[in-house]
């Protein structure tokens, strides 16, 4: 066991550097490069730029190597944990990117969680209840979430809240309390503005996984040994939750590595329509402004973060399923 | 089929015999036919048998109708305005007018300007005094039908925007929008791009996932464990914000098809590696399969073999998981235009007409804003239900 685990967090190693790579790309792709869009922005804003400057921030950067030279300066201060800095909130990218984490690692996990809640029972009682018009209200719901872009179910349903009782709905909390310390009354009004992005989460995200999870129990259901069971009669639930449940569950858990990229993405367009202190807001912001460095860094998280969910459960996989950690 | 002979205790004899020999025939015309039927007549029959899937399938046809006669169904061109009537609420059609008596030609009531007397906003009234009926083939805007023909005939419209009360007549089925624009219109015209960019993404797709999946599953070996290795890691990419940045590299300056042409590219890149795994995983089935064995055994040449005799096994696979694969595409260009970061206005698309969605105080106000929205739902609906049919239909076993 321990030694998958060590595999596979090996693994991990090249890919985070093919994600480094590709990051690295994506800052340099923008015409101008970040050096001259910095000098720019400096003199825009009244700001004298001499030359020796200008070679100093060259020489910081390195922009007077070549390519693959910069690349090795950049992932050094990016193994040191120095992210570059941004230019357009005049801040180290490190500082900004680390105020937003919490948040973002927050609402990832607690949807993630949410998803499991939600999609399991109603998945379990599809399948046990196929055809039925339960079965028939969540498939529909389903093919609904799987649809809808999370933007604008999140819009949709502000609108609605906005009908009934002629309030905005969006952020974390209300103005009120923003840079406040947490207290209860805070936590109480944070529960009023959460729900929104947790229920739109939880309509697009479980959609997936209950298809998945109803379409693997019902395989399982119209296998023989279950027939053979029920001859023999074991309980129904005792039946259930012994076999099929469990042999259904593999692919489940499996899913969450899939499911946490898709999950970090749609969260990103998400909190810009709900104004959620996340890194997606942040990371629009800076790409409009083509304030690169900040751009790649948010990337290069949301990658590490999709790479550290899809390591857990394949772990986690293994955990559960003996064929996968002896295949290795 | 139902039984021919259930509630007919009273029709005569002889034409119960008549009945009963149709049903007779028909059933074994049918079972004839399964015997005979190809594999393609075998899907399409049991892609017809699921409600859902030709639901969808039909609703995409009209969609793609729509899509290419946008601009002859259109009212008014994409980038007609009318400064008088900016953020209008939809004002439709109407066949029963005051007095309650009903005309079948629909007609439509003069639009009145005037000022709320507090907050200065502009109100919409509708004089029902004073009424136009809808003419067919009317004369108006000028565009190009299918990008070639000159045409300037539209669907329907009305004759004279101008109406005796200093008002104005115009058919404003979804509202306009802060330039006074039509939004039926332009929603219309928008679907030549979000319902074209998936379909010209997953073509990209397509080709950039077959050729890889192709080499790892019929080569194997060190080739195999790279391509996965690379697919593994696109995978484990979240996909908006790596469309975004990519996106956002697009210079804002480009005319609208180049900057069309890149947004679908960068959406393929990311999409291509579900449909790399489909093929390779049918390659190394069929690989070992005693045909294909055979067939190099009677020195058929690789190209050959894969062309000829494990492609087509797999064809109904492809399309079924291309299907699949539009959905995401769709909602990935329209998240990306709604950011402001994918096409761009001028160019209309559904994403590009809910940007104007993102300020909330925009759908406080103005609801019809989120219309366009009605139609990705439904077109990515579609796309899914056509999709899972086709899956099914494809492989009844799986």
């Amino acid at each position: 066991m321990l030694q998958y685990i060590v595999k596979r967090t090996l693994v991990l190693i090249p890919l985070l550097l093919a994600l480094s790579i590709v990051v690295f790309i994506i800052i340099q792709l923008p015409p101008g490069d970040y050096l001259t869009t910095y000098i720019n922005q400096l003199r825009s804003t009244g700001m004298e730029v001499t030359e020796d400057q200008i070679k100093a921030l060259e020489a910081r950067y390195g922009f007077d190597q070549p390519m693959y030279m910069q690349y090795l300066k950049w992932m050094k201060n990016l193994l040191k944990g120095d992210m570059g800095y941004s230019f357009v909130y005049n801040r180290p990218v490190n500082a900004l990117v680390g105020s937003r984490l919490p948040a973002t690692i927050a609402i990832s996990l607690v949807s993630t969680i949410l998803i499991w809640l939600i999609a399991f029972p109603i998945g379990f009682y599809s399948a046990t209840h196929k055809y039925s018009f339960g079965d028939y209200a969540f498939t529909g719901i389903s093919f609904f979430g799987v649809s809808v872009p999370e933007f604008l179910l999140a819009i949709l349903i502000m609108y609605l809240y906005f009908l009934v009782t002629r309030k905005y709905a969006g952020g974390l909390y209300s103005d009120v309390y923003a840079g406040k310390p947490w207290t209860w009354d805070k936590i109480v009004d944070m529960l009023k503005h959460v729900w929104i992005p947790l229920l739109v989460i939880a309509i697009t995200g479980t959609a997936g996984l209950f298809k998945t999870f109803r379409a693997n129990l019902l395989d399982e259901l119209g296998k023989p040994y279950v027939k053979t069971a029920r001859a023999k009669g074991v309980s129904n639930m005792r039946l259930l939750i012994k076999y099929p449940v469990r042999i259904a569950l593999i692919p489940f858990i499996a899913t969450v590595g899939w499911m946490l990229p898709g999950l970090i993405s749609g969260q990103t367009v998400l909190s810009m329509v709900l104004s959620l202190p996340t890194v997606g807001p942040l990371l629009i912001t800076a790409l409009q402004n083509q304030d690169m460095y900040l751009a790649g860094s948010i990337v290069f998280v949301m990658g590490l973060m999709a790479m550290i969910g899809t390591l857990v459960s394949d772990i986690l996989l293994a955990v559960t399923d003996p064929r996968i950690r002896n295949s290795m | 089929m139902q039984d021919p002979i259930k509630g007919l205790q009273k029709v005569n004899r002889r034409e119960m015999k008549r009945r009963k020999a149709a049903y007779k025939a028909q059933s074994e015309r049918e079972v004839d036919s399964i015997y005979v039927a190809s594999q393609w007549k075998l899907t399409r029959m049991r892609f017809k048998r699921n409600r859902l899937a030709v639901v969808g399938f039909v609703t995409l046809c009209i969609i793609y109708f729509i899509a290419l006669f946008a601009n002859f169904l259109a009212p008014y061109g994409k980038q007609d305005y009318n400064a008088n009537i900016t953020n209008m609420a939809p004002h439709g059609m109407h066949w029963i007018d005051e007095e309650g008596s009903f005309s079948f030609r629909p007609f439509v009531y003069e639009i009145v300007k005037g000022y709320d007397p507090v907050t200065f906003a502009p109100t919409y009234e509708v004089d029902t005094t004073q009424k136009q009926y809808i003419s067919l083939f009317v004369k108006g805007t000028p565009y190009k039908l299918f990008g070639l023909i000159d045409c300037d005939v539209h669907l329907f419209g009305v004759k004279e925007a101008a109406g005796p009360n200093g008002g104005i007549y115009g058919v404003y089925l979804f509202g306009t929008d802060q330039a006074g624009r039509d939004l039926f219109s332009r929603t219309l015209i928008g679907a030549q791009i979000s319902a074209t960019v998936g379909l010209i993404g997953v073509l990209l797709s397509f080709f950039l996932g077959l050729i890889m999946g192709g080499l790892s599953g019929y080569l194997g070996g060190t080739v195999d464990v790279i391509i996965q290795r690379i697919i593994d890691f696109v995978i484990s990419l979240p996909t908006i914000p790596l469309w975004m940045a990519l996106a956002a590299a697009v210079p804002s300056n480009w005319p609208v098809t180049k900057t069309y042409f890149c947004i679908t590219l960068i959406l393929s890149l990311v999409g291509w590696p579900s449909l790399a795994r489909t093929v390779r995983s049918k390659f190394m089935s069929l690989k070992n399969e005693d045909y294909v064995k055979a067939a190099r055994v009677a020195g058929a040449s690789t190209p050959r073999i894969i062309a000829k005799h494990m492609v087509p096994m797999f064809t109904s696979h492809l399309i079924a998981s291309l299907s699949l694969s539009i959905p995401g595409m769709i909602l990935g260009e329209t998240s990306l235009s709604f950011l402001g970061l994918g096409l761009r206005a001028p160019a209309v698309s559904w994403g590009v007409l809910l940007a104007d969605a993102q300020k909330f105080r925009n759908v406080a106000l103005y609801p019809w804003t989120l219309i366009p929205g009605l139609f990705v739902v439904v077109t990515v609906m579609a796309f899914n239900f056509v999709g899972d049919g086709l899956r099914d239909a494809a492989d009844p076993y799986l």
